[in-house]
């Protein structure tokens, strides 16, 4: 008997739920065998981690918290991937958002809520837009590899919020903690009466909508896709690659730089070190497992919310630092990957008629 | 020296299929020691799925292979090779970024860890002369042109010591000059008593060199015939399974104006060189301009730069007596400029897109597929459908990826798709490339129609039957540069059309006529 | 040139990992694969190569380490791209995560203690030389390793029977294996070798530059080292000019700081990464699309026979 490996011609629908489910799965087992070898109960990790996150309502509620800016994220990296421009920039474009929007809160502070968070919004756009378009426009004129040029970035963007924080924007009250002073009220997103569920859940699902909206139903959306799945037979058709690189980079950078405005605004009401805890790279996760589908964007943001939340629960009750997560993901994005493999092909056994 | 007669290669049972097509089924093949066998079918017949079955590339799925009376282990390349087994593929196995010495020794297991480059070189250098193939060892291979490389591929072969060597399409890329200095090779090869498996769809050229001819259909094995005891015409019919009328209904039409000017165009290619110096061409109405060249002379670029698709360094693009140079190239597709490109799957087509989505490539932002900024796919589906229809695109349905249709398939859709909006203007380069007769025979057709309508038509072909059976023109381009115009293709002469292809001008080529 | 001395000499030790996860990418590069983890093996190497340094007071035990553990999680890469062919930019971030995560847990015992790790070894006759040698003569024994390997893998690439193996298989892996040469087997072993030898330069960072082990101490190294990998035109050569120009940008940074000036330490920390992107920049303007003659064509790409 021998196996081999025959291509799929059309994938089964009971696969597309068989692959993120399967790959899930053994990612937990696998994390499951560190956490054994590190003396911690894999079962009771686990039960601690479902019960903290789906448990009661206050559990889920901090999910959605965490699912808010991951699905917008998530949204503004599917953007770029869609057209194999990878924006692995989203952590920065964040930082960028809420440096601008504490800008807004700092420079131009208005007692009016919406004019605020109108400037706060525009600010944080225009911040993050920037920031990833300048990537995309030397990846579209020069080919700069816009892996690096968008990780690079991140760093900058991370210490210049640092510079910030711990230079002319620290709270003299803040005792030398490297935060910023509070916003006024007025900069704050509305609460929901749901745990800390800040309205930026409203912005997340207007930009899940929008996503499907135009990919579905738009000429840009087309021309999005047609320049992901061909670059050449794009230029054949007469699409503008550089330009649309570069709207596309703005657009993903401003979702994202968005993302990192509800943040602060919603959630945390001044700017700190360290406020995203990679939010940016997770939202990398959630898109490639909703396989660039804005709609499974919505459920597996709200997922990955939940394993995020777990994991801040193990650091205080286990005392398992807070990377832990970090090993799951990293495990599910290898399953799916390697679940890839088995929509395109099916394993079969040879018939041996010699 | 084995007797001239003794078998070298037997292929029993061959059977190997992909997704569940049977590309060959229960094929037998003999060649002896000194004979030049003729492997032939129609694309698709499953010729190359069988020499890369032979070669250990494929793992088949039942069958034995005998070389030299000793049994070979199916899907490994390197026993293949070690069994004296060498392929000359269509699209060369070489690296092109190795010099013409590294790719000589590349894989062989008796190579000793640090190269000794003074010594292949040497090596090079006999059996280069030995066999008159000429190459410079030490040169890069992309640097070389194709038929430079071909040789460099079949030295490979040689020195690697093969007993059998496979030929695929080795014409298709030569001037008639070069493919001549081909077949010298393959006689002395053949003296010295090794086998070559020749596959070709040129009927001329396999009554030519071959000793006996084998016929595959549809994966099966039609027949084997002494070459000298058969025709033309009989080999075809045992290809195609039925008659078959290869002749075009050309009807005269007097051209019109000029619809498409280039002046003086210079164009850089993709890696930066000189591709384009100095063309000039026009294209009538009603006309068919044929373009002539070994393949890699800067068709690809030309095309790209009368479509507008690429920057010229210098010249001039004229649309109807407009200047267009360095418009945006949908400026052209909106006044009825279309192309069809040869890289069908690569540039034409997105593979993993559906039939409907790519139906719509070239119109999805004017009406009546745009509405503002939306599509209208209910608009899209009635156009793919009329697509599918026309054409007779045989495809399950429109929902379909293009990557799962045939090569033919794909072509009647850009067709299809280029054709819909009654073009002013058609670019084609190799449009028939690949296809089956009858697929063949509906391209040209409709290009012929297209010209009745009036269009003005640029074909770029490497098959020089083709464009002497549809061109009203002929041009011949050589690095980049025309040669010269032909104006009477048919009188003029192939053996002049492959000295201009070669590189000499039209003058020296003896003169326009 | 007094003053310059020093800092250049910083530059070679500053600039030795960032060497080693150059030259580690390229081979794997060479091969056709793509490797974006290297900011995970990084650190994977540096705590492997501290724990055992640590735990048996040898650090050449410990680079061993680092070496065996960069490969082992490399072999994931491979399966994952190679065998599977998945996408390697994802997982090469997959790499990352699950490195930095696994360091972060498994280092926490770690943080605080300082080893003996590697001492400067100034080798003889040769340190006496005038300038070059206490640039480049005045270091310890993972240095002069480096050096040694940059001048192998220029070697090895180009006169050898593997490294025309090698290169064959990223630039046209069919041809490479219509001659017999094993696609899969080839990129296998140069992924799992060049992840070994990226780890070796998180080793240098614990064992021999700072002696102590903490979380996240490759601070983008790694991906520093991924851009040089193109700036060096996949050659090892020019791959230690770029290595030792980005050691000597951290060395007059910790001078700056050290001298204390007005500048904000964030702002002296993004130095690096700015001058990152300008070199790539520079190196893709002025190459154009030539750039595409020193990489690997197939770079990227998984590899299927029967593929048609």
């Amino acid at each position: 008997m021998r196996l081999k490996t025959q291509k799929r011609l059309n994938q089964p629908i009971w696969l597309e739920i068989a692959i993120p489910v399967g790959g899930l799965v053994m990612a937990f087992l696998v994390s499951g065998v560190f956490l054994t070898a590190m003396g911690v109960s894999p079962m009771e990790a686990y039960r601690e981690m479902y019960y903290s996150a789906f448990g009661d309502s206050y559990g889920l509620s901090e999910c959605m918290v965490k699912a808010i800016p991951l699905a917008m994220a998530a949204i503004a990296v599917t953007l770029s991937f869609k057209m194999l421009i990878w924006n692995i920039g989203a952590e920065g474009q964040i930082f960028m958002g809420a440096i601008a929007a504490a800008a807004a809160a700092r420079y131009f502070p208005s007692d009016n809520h919406v004019l605020m968070l109108f400037s706060m919004g525009s600010l944080a756009i225009l911040a993050g837009g920037l920031w990833a378009a300048f990537a995309g426009y030397l990846k579209a004129r020069w080919n700069v590899n816009e892996i690096i040029t968008t990780l690079m970035m991140n760093y900058i963007a991370i210490h210049l919020m640092d510079y910030f924080v711990y230079g002319p924007w620290r709270d003299p009250a803040s005792l030398g903690f490297p935060m910023t002073a509070p916003f006024p009220q007025s900069a704050r997103l509305m609460e929901m009466g749901w745990g800390r569920v800040h309205s930026g859940i409203i912005l997340a699902a207007i930009l899940i909508f929008m996503a499907w909206w135009v990919f579905k139903m738009t000429r840009w959306g087309y021309e999005i896709r047609v320049i992901g799945e061909n670059p050449k037979a794009a230029t054949f058709a007469g699409i503008d690659y550089v330009k649309n690189v570069v709207v596309v980079m703005f657009i993903s950078g401003a979702i994202a730089g968005l993302a990192g405005m509800t943040e602060v605004a919603g959630l945390q009401g001044r700017l700190q070190h360290g406020f995203s805890g990679g939010f940016g790279y997770t939202a990398i996760i959630v898109a490639w497992l909703s396989r660039l589908n804005p709609i499974a964007i919505a459920l597996v943001a709200f997922l990955m919310g939940g394993l995020l939340v777990g994991g801040e629960s193990l650091q205080i009750v286990m005392g398992l630092p807070i990377a832990s997560t970090l090993v799951v993901q990293g495990c599910i994005l290898f399953f799916i990957l390697a679940g890839e493999f088995f929509r395109r092909y099916r394993i079969v056994i040879a018939k041996e008629d010699v | 020296m084995t007797e001239p007669s003794t078998l070298l290669v037997e292929m029993r049972g061959i059977t190997k299929s992909f997704q569940g097509i049977k590309a060959n089924d229960q094929v037998d093949l003999q060649l002896k020691r000194g004979e030049v066998l003729a492997l032939l079918g129609e694309n698709g017949a499953g010729k190359s799925t069988l020499m890369n079955v032979l070669s250990g590339i494929y793992l088949p799925d039942s069958g034995t292979i005998d070389i030299d009376g000793k049994r070979l282990s199916f899907g490994s390349p390197h026993d293949a090779i070690a069994a004296g087994i060498g392929m000359v593929h269509q699209h060369f196995m070489l690296v092109p970024s190795q010099t013409v010495w590294e790719n000589m020794v590349l894989g062989l297991p008796e190579l000793p860890q640090v190269l000794p480059k003074a010594k292949i070189i040497s090596d090079i250098r006999d059996i280069s002369q030995q066999y008159g193939l000429d190459v410079d060892p030490e040169a890069i291979i992309w640097q070389l042109s194709i038929g430079e490389q071909q040789r460099v591929e079949i030295l490979k072969s040689l020195y690697r010591k093969a007993q059998v060597l496979i030929l695929d399409e080795p014409t298709a890329v030569l001037t008639p000059q070069e493919a001549k200095n081909l077949f010298h090779t393959v006689k002395r090869m053949t003296k010295e008593g090794r086998g070559v498996i020749f596959i070709s769809h040129k009927l001329d050229e396999v009554m030519e060199i071959s000793d006996n001819v084998m016929v595959l259909r549809k994966g099966k094995l039609v027949g084997i015939v002494d070459t000298k005891g058969s025709s033309k015409e009989k080999i075809a019919e045992m290809m195609v399974g039925r008659r078959v009328n290869l002749e075009l209904d050309k009807k005269d039409i007097v051209p019109g104006k000029i619809v498409l000017s280039l002046s003086q165009a210079n164009a850089l290619s993709d890696r930066g060189l000189k591709a384009l110096n100095d063309v000039s061409l026009e294209l009538r109405e009603g006309q068919i301009l044929g373009l002539a060249g070994v393949a890699g002379n800067g068709q690809t670029e030309l095309c790209q730069v009368m479509a507008g698709l690429r920057k010229m360094t210098s010249g001039k693009l004229f649309l109807n007596e407009v200047e267009v140079t360095d418009l945006p190239p949908r400026k052209l597709i909106d006044s009825g400029v279309r192309y069809i490109p040869a890289d069908r799957k690569g540039t034409g087509m997105v593979s993993n897109m559906d039939v409907r989505e790519n139906s719509t490539l070239k119109r999805y932002w004017r009406s009546p597929v745009a509405k503002g900024m939306l599509i209208d796919w209910k608009a899209v589906l009635k156009h793919a459908m009329g697509i599918v229809k026309d054409f007779n695109v045989d495809t399950p349905s429109v929902e379909t990826p293009v990557r799962n249709l045939s090569g033919g398939n794909i072509q009647k859709l850009m067709l299809g798709r280029e054709l819909s909006d009654v073009p002013k203007v058609l670019i084609a380069m190799n449009p028939t490339w690949g296809l089956d007769v009858a697929a063949t025979r509906f391209v040209r057709e409709q290009l012929l129609e297209e010209r009745e309508k009036g269009a003005a038509i640029f074909l770029i072909s490497e098959d020089l039957d083709e464009l002497l059976s549809l061109s009203d023109r002929m041009a011949v381009i050589y690095r980049g540069k025309i040669m010269g115009m032909i104006e009477d293709p048919n009188t003029f002469g192939i053996e002049r059309i492959g000295m201009m292809m070669a590189g000499t001008r039209i003058e020296d080529a003896g003169g326009a006529i | 040139m007094e003053i310059l001395i020093p800092i250049l000499a910083a530059a070679v030790r500053s600039g030795t990992p960032i060497l080693y996860a150059t030259l580690g990418e390229i081979i794997t590069e060479k091969s056709g694969v793509m490797n974006l983890g290297l900011e995970g093996l990084m650190l994977l190497g540096a705590l492997s190569g501290f724990a055992v340094t640590s735990a048996t007071g040898s650090p050449w035990l410990g680079v061993a380490a680092a070496f065996v553990v960069g490969a082992f999680f490399s072999l994931f890469h491979a399966i994952v791209c190679v065998s599977l062919g998945g996408n390697q930019v994802v997982s090469g971030l997959a790499l990352t995560m699950l490195g930095t995560g696994v360091t972060a847990i498994l280092g926490r015992n770690y943080v605080g203690q300082l080893i003996s790790g590697f001492s400067r070894i100034p080798v003889p006759f040769l340190s006496d030389i005038p300038v070059i040698g206490p640039i480049f003569f005045n270091h310890d024994p993972l240095v002069y390793l480096s050096y040694g390997l940059v001048l192998f893998l220029c070697w090895f690439l180009w006169r050898t029977k593997s490294g025309l193996n090698l290169r064959a298989v990223g630039d046209n892996p069919r041809a490479a294996d219509s001659l017999g040469l094993s696609v899969v087997a080839i990129r296998y072993v140069y992924t799992m070798i060049g992840g070994g030898i990226v780890a070796i330069g998180g080793a240098y960072l614990s064992v021999s530059y700072s002696h102590m082990w903490t979380e996240g101490m490759s601070a983008g190294r790694g991906w520093i080292a991924v851009a040089l990998v193109i700036f060096a035109i996949w050659n090892p050569a020019r791959a230690a000019f770029g290595s030792y120009l980005f050691g000597g940008v951290e060395a007059c940074q910790l001078r700056i700081q050290a001298a204390g000036t007005n500048i904000s330490a964030p702002i002296l920390l993004m130095l690096p990464y700015i001058l990152t992107i300008t070199v790539l920049l520079v190196i893709s303007i002025r190459k154009g699309k030539g750039i595409l003659f020193g990489a690997p064509a197939s770079l990227g790409t998984p590899f299927y026979r029967e593929e048609r």
